[in-house]
């Protein structure tokens, strides 16, 4: 049915990384992908790998949630790892023919992008497994909160984001009656050439678009009818309250950041 | 105990397509509804019924006439969600109300708005989840909800505003039958306990019977407007109006017409049973003209 499906790929859980205040864990999520694009030494990725590693053990979330996120991006990683490889010139030349030439640099970049955009994925994914869509919004819309002052419609946008989470599983479930119903007279949805499907998939997103004009229209109303009138001067019932754990929290993704810097400072020097 | 709703000479036509003349919708009504009482308001389709409800709390305004609730004037655009807090309305489609993926945050949903503080907040809405028996589901999303308990979780958002008057908009009309009981009960409790003024439309004759009162719309216009038993005893009037009157009322009436010795105002099923045992046991099974 497509009603199970689970909406962004949250994964409820009570682990330490699951309680932390979600503003700190986007906070820290931003710290740590500048942490992974700082330095560009070995020694500075290690870093970062470990401390992605150390997160993803303290979420409960089993590795291969995350190997589902890397997956996808696959084939990308791959041409972009090979065009740096054709590409970039320096170094020792480990292969030439024709126009051809393989330098230890070209390898050592591609390595490198390679892991630095997995541990990104993960890093990305991690956020989004452990805070429910909703409370993502909410941190979002209070993150951004300054922003009003330039007159940016941050409560519009999170609030149009909580109706569409909100409306999601509504919207799959009238999808799939729609689906049933035009099967029923005959439709061919799952079956049949390409064309005649995707001529049968606009019977299905006609009926949907209706309906969800509908909603919208009877939503307004409903809204208006419970003195809705933006954000001014709104109060919250969910309450966001940072504690010890979220600073802590945020002073060791910190001293992460210092440790990647140094090590690639020192390592460099090595080098030469 | 004085007037919470006053319609006084009220028209409305939606405003019409470019070119097309605009038919009125609502053609003169006058209504007062006292505080306390539980209204039902029948009509068929497109008779006015939701048109009229709306402009009870401002969502449209009258183009002649006026509509006073609570002593405001619906037109006062100053005092608009005082309004609109004081005259809560709930609709049909429970999906189409719901704005929040949690259940407790669609409960203050109107609390939010009004800017109640924190504390007060989370006491009303644990009080309106349990006036409605919903609390134990406070952290569920909607989506994983009944029909019957999503309507009770719009119920908990209107009377967490803590409102003098609900008005509720064929409430019933999407739910199964043990959906339909329990919101009924929900309301009669509301109306009981509280008591807030209930408005409530139905195309069911049964919730009709179980109210103070009963309004009849016809075209834009009252028709009948009187307690169930009086309105429900003109059969005809109420079938020529294009309605149907409660099982037990028809049947009753039918058994008048066969001849049979029944009185007329029969609305539940307990006095129909009773009437009916009567018959049997004043002998009358034999007809009267036979
Ligand atoms: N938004 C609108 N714009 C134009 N005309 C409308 C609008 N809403 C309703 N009408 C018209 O107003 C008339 C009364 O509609 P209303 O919805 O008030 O009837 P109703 O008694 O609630 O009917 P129902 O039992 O079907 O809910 C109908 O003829 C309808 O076509
Ligand atoms: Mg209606």
């Amino acid at each position: 049915m497509l009603k199970d499906v689970t909406i962004g790929q949250y994964f409820p859980g009570n682990s330490l990384i699951h309680r932390l205040d979600p503003r700190f864990k986007i906070i820290i999520t931003m710290i740590y992908i500048l942490m992974l694009f700082t330095g560009s030494s070995v020694a500075c990725l290690a870093v970062g790998a470990a401390y992605t590693m150390i997160a993803v053990f303290l979420s409960h979330i089993p590795l291969k949630m995350f190997w589902k996120s890397v997956k996808p991006l696959l084939p990308f990683l791959f041409i972009t790892a090979l065009l740096n490889i054709l590409l970039v010139d320096g170094g020792d030349v480990y292969f030439k023919w024709k126009f051809i030439k393989i330098t230890s640099e070209g390898v050592n970049i591609s390595i490198f992008m390679i892991i630095r955009i997995v541990l990104l994925i993960m890093g990305s994914s991690l956020l989004t497994y452990t805070t429910s869509p909703i409370t993502l919004t909410d941190a979002i819309e209070r993150l951004l909160s300054p922003l009003r002052l330039l007159k940016f419609p941050v409560h519009e946008l999170a609030m149009m984001m909580s109706i569409a989470l909100r409306f999601v599983p509504t919207l799959i479930e009238e999808t799939d009656k729609i689906m049933s119903a035009q099967k029923a007279r005959g439709a061919e949805i799952d079956s049949g050439s390409f064309m005649t499907r995707a001529k049968n998939m606009i019977s299905i997103l006609v009926p949907l678009f209706i309906s969800s004009f509908r909603r919208a229209d009877e939503l307004a109303t409903a809204m208006e009818c419970r003195c809705y009138n933006g954000g001014e001067g709104r109060t919250r019932l969910r309450q966001l309250k940072a504690s010890a754990r979220d600073v802590i929290a945020l002073i060791i993704t910190l001293l992460f950041y210092a440790a990647a810097i140094a090590v690639s400072i020192v390592f460099n020097r090595l080098m030469k | 105990m004085g007037n919470i709703i006053e319609i006084s000479g009220l028209h409305f036509s939606y405003p019409a397509d470019e070119g097309a003349e605009a038919s009125e919708v609502l053609k003169g009504i006058d209504l007062t509804i006292k505080e306390g009482e539980f209204v039902a308001v029948l009509g068929h389709n497109g008779s006015g019924k939701s048109t009229l409800a709306k402009h009870i709390n401002a969502i449209l305004l009258p183009t002649e006439g006026k509509v006073v609730v609570n002593g405001i004037d619906t037109a006062d655009e100053e005092h608009i969600f005082e309004l609109r807090q004081c005259a809560g309305m709930v609709f049909q489609n429970p999906d189409n109300q719901i704005v929040s993926s949690v259940v407790e945050e669609d409960v203050a949903f109107a609390l939010e708005n009004l800017g109640v503080p924190y504390d007060e907040m989370r006491q009303r809405v644990d009080d309106a989840l349990k006036a409605v028996n919903m609390y134990d589901y406070r952290l569920h999303s909607p989506s994983q909800l009944s029909g019957g308990q999503k309507q009770r979780i719009a119920i908990a958002g209107i009377i967490a505003m803590q409102p003098k008057c609900i008005i509720l908009d064929e409430p019933t009309a999407m739910l199964d039958p043990q959906g339909r009981k329990e919101v009924m009960a929900t309301i009669r409790k509301m109306n009981r306990e509280q008591g807030i003024t209930i408005v409530l439309i139905t195309h069911y004759m049964d919730e009709a019977a179980q109210c103070d009162r009963v309004v009849v719309m016809d075209k834009g216009t009252v028709a009948l407007d009187d307690t169930p038993r009086k309105v429900f005893a003109q059969v005809e009037r109420v079938m020529e109006i294009g309605l149907d009157v409660p099982q037990v009322t028809e049947l009753a009436w039918e058994l008048r017409k066969a001849g049979f010795d029944i009185s007329q105002g029969i609305i539940t099923e307990e006095e129909c049973v009773e009437a009916v045992r009567r018959l049997f046991s004043d002998k009358q099974l034999i007809r009267k003209e036979v």
